[in-house]
């Protein structure tokens, strides 16, 4: 310490602010906020100029005028008579439903493919490779166009499926079917499947101006009530284990209290399906899934499968070859060692980068645009944009709902992140 | 005693054959594909699930069609070779509109400039990916040079023209083959010195596809001298940061004040130039490739910048860099790309209208650099603290700590992810059809199956962009392989 109070101590001189360390910091901390508070003034002052020059400004009021246009799919109820704001939510309800099934979907299939391209087969790793080259080298909008339009242009037209009296008399089948068991019809307008139907429904409540399917909330809370159960059920049996060493035997237990209530209940309520029919020109009944819903979906998820599986390939490749010796000579199958010692440490590797995947599933939902399907892009920033012509407006809040989006969903799985995590001492 | 002959045997057993089925082909079969019960329905579900694939997909494929006018003629053709019924490709479709997918709507006798373009391209980055390398270096010169040569020669017997009585085919021809020939010759004498042309190259290319006056390219050029003047005439009195400033300032005033009207007087004395083409113009893949090679070249430095701010110590530099990059990763691509389209003319000044392609180009190597970014923080987060300390002790300022021991390793453990952006935004290129941009997939597929002889095509077309699109990714990720084996100094 001695020599630092003995350093000459140097008078301060302007030039010290660029040369000398412990001040240059400072002048370029100045220098660079004042030329992004500059460069920001810039930007105000243009747009300022620019909307007093096409006579516009800031408004979000557009959002609770009459939209006008019509909606397709649509989760809550959206006539061209609601506002622009109505429309916006229809839009980012049908985003969040391909992003959600799409990575339930993509999950499935990247695990699946990034096991098996591991395995000892050949024949199946070769397959698993191909598909996972292919799908990672070629854009996804090519998948989302490719399956929209297979599916509009090779599915068989509403006619095709048409029995007439001749036909019957000459012992002809029409040229295409229902299927699974004569109940989706895939047609080259649609898709229609079997809609439930309650007899005796418990009614719905408007919260906000949406309607809530009461019947639809008890399934969903017998459904929630069953697997609490069940996990209590479990943790008996686990305790029951850890103190005798003989695990009670449950699975019936748990098949009772997960699926009885429900189907008790839906049965108490009267449950058939609507089965789509061909009246007219067209399949009436049911409920109609767009080609764009189907081909979006399947594309985006086989895509981003691919992606998932390359982590999940990577995820195992990370987990040292003597864990998988040790539980071969513990005497576990290659099944149960993938499942019970492979893969829970592996989870740790692959959850990161899944994390990134699925906030690439949710944005790439917008590429739905392609094959107009109306998602948030489609109505808030495609035709209430055109409509209006806020475009100032309509993509400031569209970005501020994705970036919300992206938050949320990262936010999220960072949780599940921090609850997998390897608990250190 | 004496008699009990004892045996010993002299020479070793001669090592018996293993069984049948622990050798050979049944041993590789049984252990590859019949080893349990699960692998077996696997195998056959796997080989059945491939034949009913190549049963559907090879006679189509053997029944392809390559000289046609329409879909309906291919069908005729198909139907009269091989029968009522049969099903074939009809790769016509390529063949007759291939000029529009290579380069969209660009006028035809100027063909020659993309393809000379995209020749010299892979001529400047040939030292960049192997550099100093003399032998591979001359090769892959020479490789393009006879491919761009033989390129120019088709597009020059496809739309023949003359120009004041020469033939303007072969006087291109000509010039391609002098200037092809002169830069073989310096990968194969100096390899390292075909440096200058990489460096050369983005003005080289801009010119050859946009056209117009000379001197535009060469006055931007000279802002950059400008740079290097000032900064080797300041850095001795007043350091290196204030030099930089001094050469970034002094070129910003060209660029913005000067070299508007050098290049306008220049321009009215000499009017030097060739026919400018208008950025509607592009189109098919010569768009993808100006989009994503720009966007590639231009997001790694800005990625690099990007993730030194976001682990700087300086409070302000990081919450801006990490305000950019968190924004950016959290819109999707088209959010940003209609931002070039609709919103950028809010933000500029009033009546300043600069072209499409060149906004799409900006705000794309702003996304991809975002994710650069990351990437490369992680390989910065990866180094050892002790990498930083000891060039702490060597005395190495800050840049000089990174450019000399940080980043060659940190860039290092980051190339698998950085390729993949790279690939990410070349396959992100298809978007630009969105906003109005006739790229390969929407622009100009599009267009040809709405035209009335091709209407109801949808294999061919899309397996043919696909394939291009897969061959570029593919060997960019080939090479991302190399690199790393090439670079790999541990476990030796």
């Amino acid at each position: 310490m001695a020599y630092v109070a003995s350093a000459p101590k140097e008078p301060f001189r302007l030039s010290m602010l660029v040369y000398d360390t412990r001040y240059r910091s400072y002048t370029i901390q100045i220098v660079v906020l004042f030329l992004f508070l500059a460069f920001l003034a810039w930007l105000l002052n243009n747009t300022i100029e620019n909307l007093a020059a096409k006579d516009k400004d800031i408004n979000f009021s557009f959002l609770f005028q009459r939209a006008g246009y019509d909606i397709d799919q649509q989760l809550i109820p959206y006539t061209n008579d609601s506002t622009h704001g109505r429309a916006l939510f229809v839009g980012l309800f049908n985003t969040l439903i391909v992003a959600f099934f799409g990575c339930i979907l993509a999950t499935i299939i990247g695990v699946f493919a990034g096991v098996l391209r591991l395995s000892g087969n050949w024949v199946v790793a070769r397959l698993m490779t191909l598909y996972v080259e292919t799908f990672r080298n070629i854009p996804l909008l090519l998948w989302i166009i490719l399956a929209f339009v297979i599916f509009s242009e090779t599915a068989p037209a509403p006619r095709d499926f048409r029995v007439t009296d001749e036909m019957v008399a000459a012992g002809e089948a029409p040229s295409a079917h229902k299927i699974l068991f004569d109940s989706i019809a895939f047609t080259n307008r649609g898709m229609n499947i079997p809609r439930p139907y309650l007899d005796h429904p418990l009614g719905s409540i408007n919260v906000l101006d949406v309607p809530i399917n009461l019947s639809g909330l008890a399934v969903l809370a017998l459904i929630a009530i069953g697997m609490w159960v069940n996990g209590r059920l479990l943790g008996h049996a686990k305790a029951v284990q850890e103190e005798t060493g003989i695990r009670p035997v449950t699975w019936w237990k748990s098949l009772v209290v997960l699926f009885v209530p429900v189907i008790v209940l839906l049965f108490a309520l009267g449950l058939h399906w609507e089965i789509p029919e061909l009246k007219g020109f067209n399949f009436q009944g049911g409920i109609n899934v767009a080609h764009s819903f189907t081909a979006l979906l399947i594309a985006i998820s086989l895509y981003t499968g691919a992606f998932i599986a390359e982590a999940v390939r990577a995820g195992i490749l990370a987990i040292s070859r003597g864990q998988t010796e040790a539980a071969f000579a513990l005497g576990l199958r290659p099944g149960r060692t993938m499942r019970l010692v492979i893969l829970p440490q592996a989870l740790r590797v692959i959850i990161p980068p899944l994390i990134s995947q699925y906030l690439n599933l949710t944005k790439n939902t917008t590429l739905g645009m392609a094959i107009s399907y109306l998602d948030l892009k489609g109505t808030l920033g495609g035709i209430t944009l055109n409509q209006t012509g806020r475009e100032l407006e309509c993509m400031l809040l569209m970005m501020a709902i994705y970036l919300v989006l992206s938050l949320i969903i990262a936010s999220g799985m960072n949780v599940f992140n921090t609850a997998m995590k390897l608990k250190e001492r | 005693m004496q008699n009990s002959a004892t045996f010993v045997r002299k020479e070793m057993l001669q090592a018996q054959e293993p069984p049948t089925s622990e050798r050979g082909a049944i041993k590789w079969v049984r252990e590859n594909l019949f080893s349990s019960a699960l692998n077996s329905v696997l195998t056959i579900v796997g080989l059945v699930a491939a034949f009913l694939v190549i049963k559907a997909a090879l006679p189509w494929l053997l029944h392809s069609v390559w000289n046609a006018n329409s879909l309906g003629e291919c069908r005729d053709i198909i139907a009269a070779r091989y029968g009522e019924g049969a099903t074939g490709a009809c790769w016509a479709v390529v063949r007759e509109r291939w000029h529009q997918y290579l380069f969209g709507f660009y006028p035809q006798e100027l063909f020659w400039r993309p393809t000379m373009a995209f020749g010299l391209m892979f001529v400047a980055l040939a030292p960049v990916l192997y550099y100093g390398n003399q032998r591979v270096n001359t090769i892959m010169t020479g490789v393009v040079s006879i491919l761009t040569i033989l390129a120019l020669i088709g597009i020059s017997l496809a739309f023949p023209q003359t120009i004041g009585g020469v033939e303007a085919g072969a006087l291109a021809v000509l010039v391609a083959a002098l200037v092809l020939g002169g830069l073989t010759a310096v990968a194969w004498l100096a390899p390292k010195r075909l440096l200058y042309f990489t460096l050369l190259y983005p003005a080289v290319g801009f010119y050859l596809l946009w056209g117009g006056s000379i001197w535009g390219p060469i006055g931007t050029l000279a802002g950059f001298a400008v740079l290097v003047v000032v900064y080797n005439l300041t850095k001795g009195q007043l350091g290196v940061v204030v030099g930089t400033g001094a050469g970034v300032v002094a070129a910003a005033v060209w660029w913005l004040a000067i070299q508007s009207h050098v290049t306008g007087a220049l321009h009215s004395v000499l009017p030097l130039g060739t026919a400018h083409v208008d950025s509607d113009e592009f189109g098919g893949f010569l768009l993808a490739f100006v989009i994503g090679v720009t966007a590639i070249a231009a997001s790694l430095p800005m990625g690099i910048l990007l993730a030194l701010g976001r682990r700087s110590d300086m409070p302000l530099i990081k919450a801006l860099s990490v305000g950019f990059i968190e924004f950016i990763r959290g819109v999707p691509l088209i959010t940003m790309l209609f931002t070039a389209s609709l919103l950028l003319q809010y933000f500029l000044p009033p009546r300043s209208n600069f072209d499409l392609i060149l906004r799409v180009i900006i705000l794309v190597t702003f996304f991809s650099a975002a994710y650069i970014a990351e990437v490369i923080r992680g390989g910065l987060a990866a180094l050892p603290r002790g990498q930083y300390e000891a060039a702490d002790a060597l005395g190495l300022d800050y840049w000089q700590a990174q450019r000399l021991i940080v980043m060659p390793q940190a860039l290092k453990i980051s190339i698998p992810g950085i390729v993949s952006s790279f690939i990410g935004l070349f396959k992100d290129t298809t978007l630009v059809a969105l906003v109005g941009l006739h790229d390969p997939l929407q622009g100009v597929t599009k267009v040809v199956r709405a035209a009335i002889e091709w209407k109801g095509i949808y294999w061919e077309p899309y397996i043919f962009v696909g394939l291009i699109f897969f061959a570029c990714c593919f060997s960019m990720s080939r090479y991302s392989m190399y690199l790393e084996r090439k670079l790999k100094r541990d476990h030796r």
